[in-house]
C-alpha cells in the first residue's frame, strides 16, 4: 500500500469515527427520548391527580332539628322529599359566622360546602330516625371552588378565580381555628358520576367497565380459541383459509372507531339493541379483540413441537383427541396471556364506546348487564370535556386509577408467561 | 324466566345429559364385557348427548330472541284503532317508544292516553307469554332430545365421529366470526355511505373544500343548508398523522437500532419493556395529556416567541400521537432488524466497515421493505387514531398545512357527528358513515400493502 493511500485512510479514519460516535448518540437520544416521554407521562398524570384522593372537609356543628327544614312530622318519609336539608349545614354555618348578615354574603357562606350535602343528611336520617333533635359534630365535603382553592393555598399558589375576597378570609379563619382539612376522599369510590366535581366518584364506572369486561371475555376467549384451534389444526390448505386469514390480519389493524359504526348500524339500528348497556359495548369490543386473540393463540399453538402431536396420532388419538387432549392444554398458557393483553387493550378503548351511547351522563351504579352504564375511560373523556377546573383533577385521579389495573393486568400476564410457558 | 337463569338452567340439564349418557353407555358395556366392546369412549356417549341437547335448543332460542319483539310489535300495533297509527317512520316509532317504556313503568300511567294504556297492558300480556313459552319451550325440548339422546347409545352407534364432526363444524363458525365481522362493517358502512351519497353528489363529498355539516332541522330555517366537502378533513389528518410520524419515526427507528446493534443485555432488557409502555397506556389517557398538558405548554412558548399557536394546534395532538406510535415503530423495526441475518453483518464488518457504516450501509437496507411496512401500519394506525384527536384536535374544519393552527380530522367528525342524539336519516348522520368508509378504505389499502411488504420481506430471510 502506498503512503499516500495509508494517509488517506488515517484522515478518512477520524471522520469515520466520528460518524460513529455521532450515530451511537443519536440511537442514545432516541431511546432517551422515547422513555423521557413515559416518565413525563407519568409525572404528568400523577402530580395532577393525586390531589384528588383527598378532599377538603369543613368541620361544623350539625343540630338535627326538623323545624329548620320544614318537616313537621320525622316519622312521614314523604315530607323527607320535599324537604330542604341543606338547611341543616346552612344553619351551622351562620351559627360559626354570626356577623354574615347580607343576603348575598349569606349564599356565598352557603357556599362553601358541597350542594350534595344534604342529600347525604337525608340518607343518615332515613336509616337512623333516633338522630333526630340530637347534635352532631360532622366534617363536611367543601365545594369544589373552596376544595381547588384550599389545596392551592396549601401548596403556597393559591388559585382564587373562582371565590370572593369574604369567602377566603372565612376560609383563612377556618383555617386557623382547624376547623378545615384535607381528608381521604372516600366518596370518589363510593360514588356515581354527578355534575358537582367534589360529588362525582368513579365506582360507577368501574363496575360498569367490570361487567363489560367480563362479558367481552366470556365472548371473545372461546371464540378466539376456536377459531384459533380450527385455523391451526383442522383448517384444509385452500383459498378460504387464506382469506380468512387475510381477513383476521386486516381486521386486527382496523381502526377501533369502525367497529363503533358497525356496533351502531348493526346492532343498535338493525338489531335494536338498546344503547349504553354493557352487553352491547361487550359486543363490540370482543369483535374488536378477537383478531388479536385468534393471532396470539395461534402463535401459542404454533409453539407446540409437532413430535407431540405425531406421539399422540401414534398411539391411536383421533385428531380431535390429539388436540384436545395434548394441544390445547400446552398452548393454554400463551392463549391466556394473550387473553389478558387483549382486555387490557378492551378495558382502555374508548372511541367505539362513544359510538354506541356509552358517553350518557350516568349518576346509578349500574346493577346488572343491562342497566346503563358508563366505563373507565369514557368517564375519563366525559370529565375532561366538563368546564370545572376541579374535574381536571378527577381525571388525572381515574387515569392513574386505570392505569394501575392495566398494569396489574400486563403484570399478571408476563407472571403467566414466565410461569407456565414452557420452552421446547 | 329470566334469560340469564333459563340458559344457566340449559347448561345444568346438558351436564345431566352428559352424565347420564356416558353411565349409560357404562353399563350398556359392562353386559358385554367391558367398555372395550363399546365403538366409542365413554365420555363421547356424554358428548353427544350434550351437543344433541344444546344445538337445537340455542338455535331456538336464538331465533325466538331476535324474533320476538318484532312479533309482539306486530301484533300490539294491529289492535291499535288505525287513526292513530302515524304513517310517517319516525313518528311510528316514537309511538312504539312510548308505548313501550309505558308497559316498562318508566313512564306513570295517569299522563297516557285510554288507547297507548290498552297497548302498553296488551304489549304486556304478549311479553309475560312470549317469556313463558319460551322457559317451556326451550325445556321441553331439551328434555325430549335428551331423552333421545340416551336412547341413541348402544354398541351399534359410533358416537366418535358425529360428535368430532360437529365439533370442528362449530370451529369453522368461530374462524368464520372474523369474516362477519368484516361484512358487516363493510354493509354498515356501505349502507349508509349509499343513502349520504344519493343526498349530496359523491365528487362535492371526495372534492368539496368546505365543510360544515349543520343541516336545517326545519324547512323554512335560514342558512344552514350544511355542505359536506370533505378535503379540509382529509388535510386535517394527513396533517396530524404527519406530525405523528416525523416525531415517531427518527425516534422509533433510532432506539430500535441502538437497542438491537449497540446497547449491551442489561440496558436492553430495562429500556425495550419501558418504552412498550408507551403502547399499552389508553389513548384516552394520550388525548388528556395532549389537551390538558402540551397544547397549553405549546401554547405558551408560542406566545413568548412571538408565534401564534392555537391552543388545539395540530402540532400538540400530533406530537402526543407521535409518542403513542414510537413503540409500535420500534417494536417492528427491531423484529425486521434482527431477521436480517449476522453473517451480513460479519461480512461488513470483517471489510473494515464500522458499526454505524454497517446499521446504514448494510442492515438497514436489507430490512427497508420490513421497515417501511411497519411504518405504512403505524401511518395506518395514526390516521384511525380517534381519542387524541378528539380531546387535542378543533372541531374548527380549517383548510391549512400549517400545523400551528387548529384542524379537523375524519375520525373527530365521526364523533362529533354521531354522539348525542340523531336523526338516522339526516345528511349529517349518514355523512358519519360515508367518512367512516373512506377511513375504512383508505386504512385497509395501507394495512394490506403493508402487511404484504412485510410478509414477502420475512420470507426472503427464513
Amino acid at each position: 500500500m502506498s503512503k499516500d493511500n495509508r494517509a488517506l485512510i488515517k484522515q478518512s479514519l477520524k471522520r469515520r469515527n466520528r460518524a460513529e460516535r455521532n450515530f451511537q448518540w443519536f440511537g442514545k437520544l432516541g431511546v432517551a427520548l422515547g422513555l423521557a416521554a413515559v416518565v413525563l407521562l407519568f409525572v404528568d398524570i400523577i402530580s395532577k391527580g393525586s390531589g384528588a384522593f383527598r378532599a377538603t372537609y369543613i368541620q361544623l356543628e350539625i343540630e338535627y332539628d326538623p323545624e329548620a327544614i320544614g318537616i313537621l312530622n320525622v316519622n312521614d318519609t314523604e315530607e323527607f322529599i320535599f324537604a330542604n336539608w341543606q338547611n341543616l349545614a346552612k344553619k351551622s354555618l351562620r351559627d360559626l359566622f354570626p356577623e354574615v348578615a347580607k343576603r348575598g354574603e349569606r349564599r356565598k357562606l352557603n357556599n362553601l360546602v358541597s350542594e350534595g350535602t344534604g342529600f347525604d343528611f337525608r340518607d343518615q336520617l332515613t336509616q337512623n330516625p333516633s338522630l333526630w333533635g340530637t347534635k352532631e359534630t360532622l366534617w363536611i365535603l367543601a365545594d369544589d371552588d373552596i376544595d381547588t382553592y384550599y389545596k392551592s393555598w396549601l401548596d403556597d399558589d393559591p388559585f382564587s378565580a373562582r371565590l370572593t375576597s369574604e369567602q377566603i378570609k372565612w376560609i383563612d379563619q377556618l383555617h386557623s381555628k382547624g376547623l378545615i382539612a384535607l381528608k381521604f376522599n372516600t366518596k370518589f369510590f363510593e360514588r356515581g358520576d354527578s355534575r358537582e366535581p367534589e360529588q362525582a366518584g368513579i365506582k360507577g364506572a368501574l363496575i360498569g367497565s367490570f361487567f363489560t369486561l367480563i362479558l367481552t371475555l366470556l365472548m371473545s376467549f372461546p371464540m378466539g380459541v376456536t377459531a384459533a384451534i380450527y385455523l391451526e389444526e383442522f383448517a384444509p390448505k385452500n383459498k378460504w383459509t387464506d382469506l380468512i386469514e387475510v381477513n383476521i390480519n386486516n381486521l386486527a389493524a382496523v381502526p377501533s372507531i369502525i367497529f363503533g359504526l358497525l356496533g351502531l348500524a348493526i346492532f343498535i339500528n338493525f338489531f335494536g339493541i338498546p344503547r349504553s348497556i354493557p352487553v352491547l359495548g361487550a359486543i363490540v369490543l370482543a369483535l374488536m379483540t378477537l383478531p388479536t386473540i385468534i393471532i396470539t393463540s395461534r402463535a401459542a399453538i404454533k409453539s407446540v413441537p409437532p413430535s407431540i402431536r405425531e406421539a399422540a396420532l401414534g398411539v391411536g388419538a383421533s385428531k380431535f383427541q390429539t388436540t384436545l387432549h395434548h394441544v390445547l392444554p400446552l398452548s393454554l398458557p400463551g392463549m391466556l396471556t394473550g387473553a389478558i393483553i387483549g382486555m387490557a387493550r378492551a378495558l382502555g378503548e374508548t372511541a367505539p364506546l362513544l359510538m354506541i351511547g356509552m358517553v350518557a351522563f350516568i349518576v346509578d351504579i349500574p346493577g346488572g348487564f343491562t342497566d346503563p352504564a358508563t366505563v373507565l375511560p369514557v368517564q375519563i373523556f366525559l370529565w375532561i370535556d366538563s368546564p370545572e377546573r376541579a374535574f381536571v383533577e378527577k381525571t388525572s385521579a381515574a387515569i392513574i386509577i386505570l392505569l394501575s389495573f392495566l398494569m396489574g393486568m400486563n403484570f399478571v400476564a408476563v407472571y403467566l408467561r414466565k410461569r407456565l410457558e414452557r420452552r421446547w | 324466566m329470566q334469560i340469564s337463569t333459563l340458559v344457566l338452567l340449559l347448561l345444568l340439564i346438558s351436564v345431566f345429559a352428559f352424565y347420564t349418557s356416558q353411565n349409560r353407555s357404562i353399563s350398556v358395556a359392562s353386559k358385554l364385557g367391558g367398555i372395550r366392546s363399546l365403538p366409542s369412549l365413554p365420555s363421547y356417549y356424554g358428548a353427544y348427548s350434550v351437543l344433541l341437547t344444546l344445538i337445537p335448543v340455542s338455535i331456538f332460542l336464538t331465533i325466538w330472541i331476535s324474533l320476538d319483539q318484532i312479533v309482539i310489535e306486530r301484533l300490539v300495533v294491529d289492535k291499535i284503532p288505525q287513526e292513530f297509527v302515524p304513517s310517517k317512520s319516525s313518528d311510528y316509532d316514537l309511538m312504539i317508544n312510548r308505548i313501550t317504556s309505558i308497559s316498562e313503568g318508566i313512564i306513570y300511567a295517569d299522563s297516557v292516553l285510554a288507547w297507548q294504556l290498552d297497548a302498553a297492558s296488551l304489549m304486556q300480556k304478549f311479553e309475560a307469554i312470549s317469556r313463558w313459552s319460551i322457559t317451556v319451550i326451550s325445556i321441553l325440548m331439551a328434555a325430549l332430545c335428551l331423552y333421545l339422546a340416551t336412547q341413541k347409545v348402544s354398541v351399534n352407534f359410533n358416537a366418535r365421529p358425529v360428535v368430532e364432526n360437529v365439533v370442528e363444524r362449530i370451529l369453522l363458525v368461530s374462524a368464520c366470526v372474523a369474516i362477519f365481522t368484516t361484512i358487516g362493517i363493510i354493509f354498515s358502512v356501505l349502507f349508509e355511505s349509499i343513502q349520504f351519497f344519493q343526498k349530496v353528489p359523491f365528487f362535492d363529498f371526495v372534492f368539496g373544500l368546505e365543510w360544515s355539516p349543520q343541516t336545517a332541522i326545519r324547512e323554512d330555517q335560514v342558512g344552514s343548508s350544511g355542505s359536506f366537502g370533505a378535503v379540509p378533513l382529509f388535510v386535517g389528518t394527513i396533517l396530524i398523522s404527519l406530525v405523528a410520524m416525523i416525531i415517531a419515526v427518527p425516534i422509533g427507528l433510532m432506539s430500535a437500532i441502538y437497542l438491537s446493534e449497540y446497547a449491551s443485555l442489561n440496558v436492553r432488557t430495562i429500556a425495550k419493556p419501558a418504552l412498550e409502555i408507551l403502547a399499552g397506556i389508553p389513548t384516552v389517557v394520550y388525548g388528556f395529556f395532549a389537551a390538558i398538558t402540551v397544547a397549553p405548554v405549546l401554547r405558551d412558548f408560542g406566545e413568548s416567541v412571538g408565534l401564534d399557536i392555537a391552543s388545539e394546534s395540530a402540532l400538540a395532538a400530533g406530537a402526543v400521537m407521535g409518542i403513542m406510535i414510537i413503540p409500535f415503530i420500534s417494536s417492528i423495526a427491531d423484529d425486521v432488524i434482527s431477521a436480517v441475518p449476522q453473517s451480513m453483518r460479519d461480512g461488513s464488518l470483517a471489510m473494515g466497515a464500522t458499526r454505524s457504516e454497517t446499521v446504514k450501509r448494510v442492515v438497514i437496507p436489507a430490512a427497508l421493505p420490513g421497515i417501511v411496512g411497519g411504518i405504512l401500519l403505524a401511518m395506518s394506525r395514526a390516521i384511525g387514531e380517534t381519542m387524541i384527536v378528539v380531546m387535542a384536535a378543533g372541531l374548527a374544519a380549517n383548510l391549512t398545512v400549517n400545523p400551528l393552527d387548529a384542524v379537523t380530522t375524519v375520525t373527530v367528525q365521526i364523533v362529533t357527528l354521531l354522539t348525542g342524539d340523531q336523526e338516522f336519516d339526516s345528511a349529517k348522520t349518514l355523512a358519519a358513515f360515508a367518512l367512516g368508509l373512506m377511513l375504512f378504505v383508505v386504512t385497509l389499502i395501507l394495512n394490506i400493502f403493508a402487511l404484504q411488504i412485510v410478509k414477502k420481506y420475512r420470507e426472503q430471510y427464513e
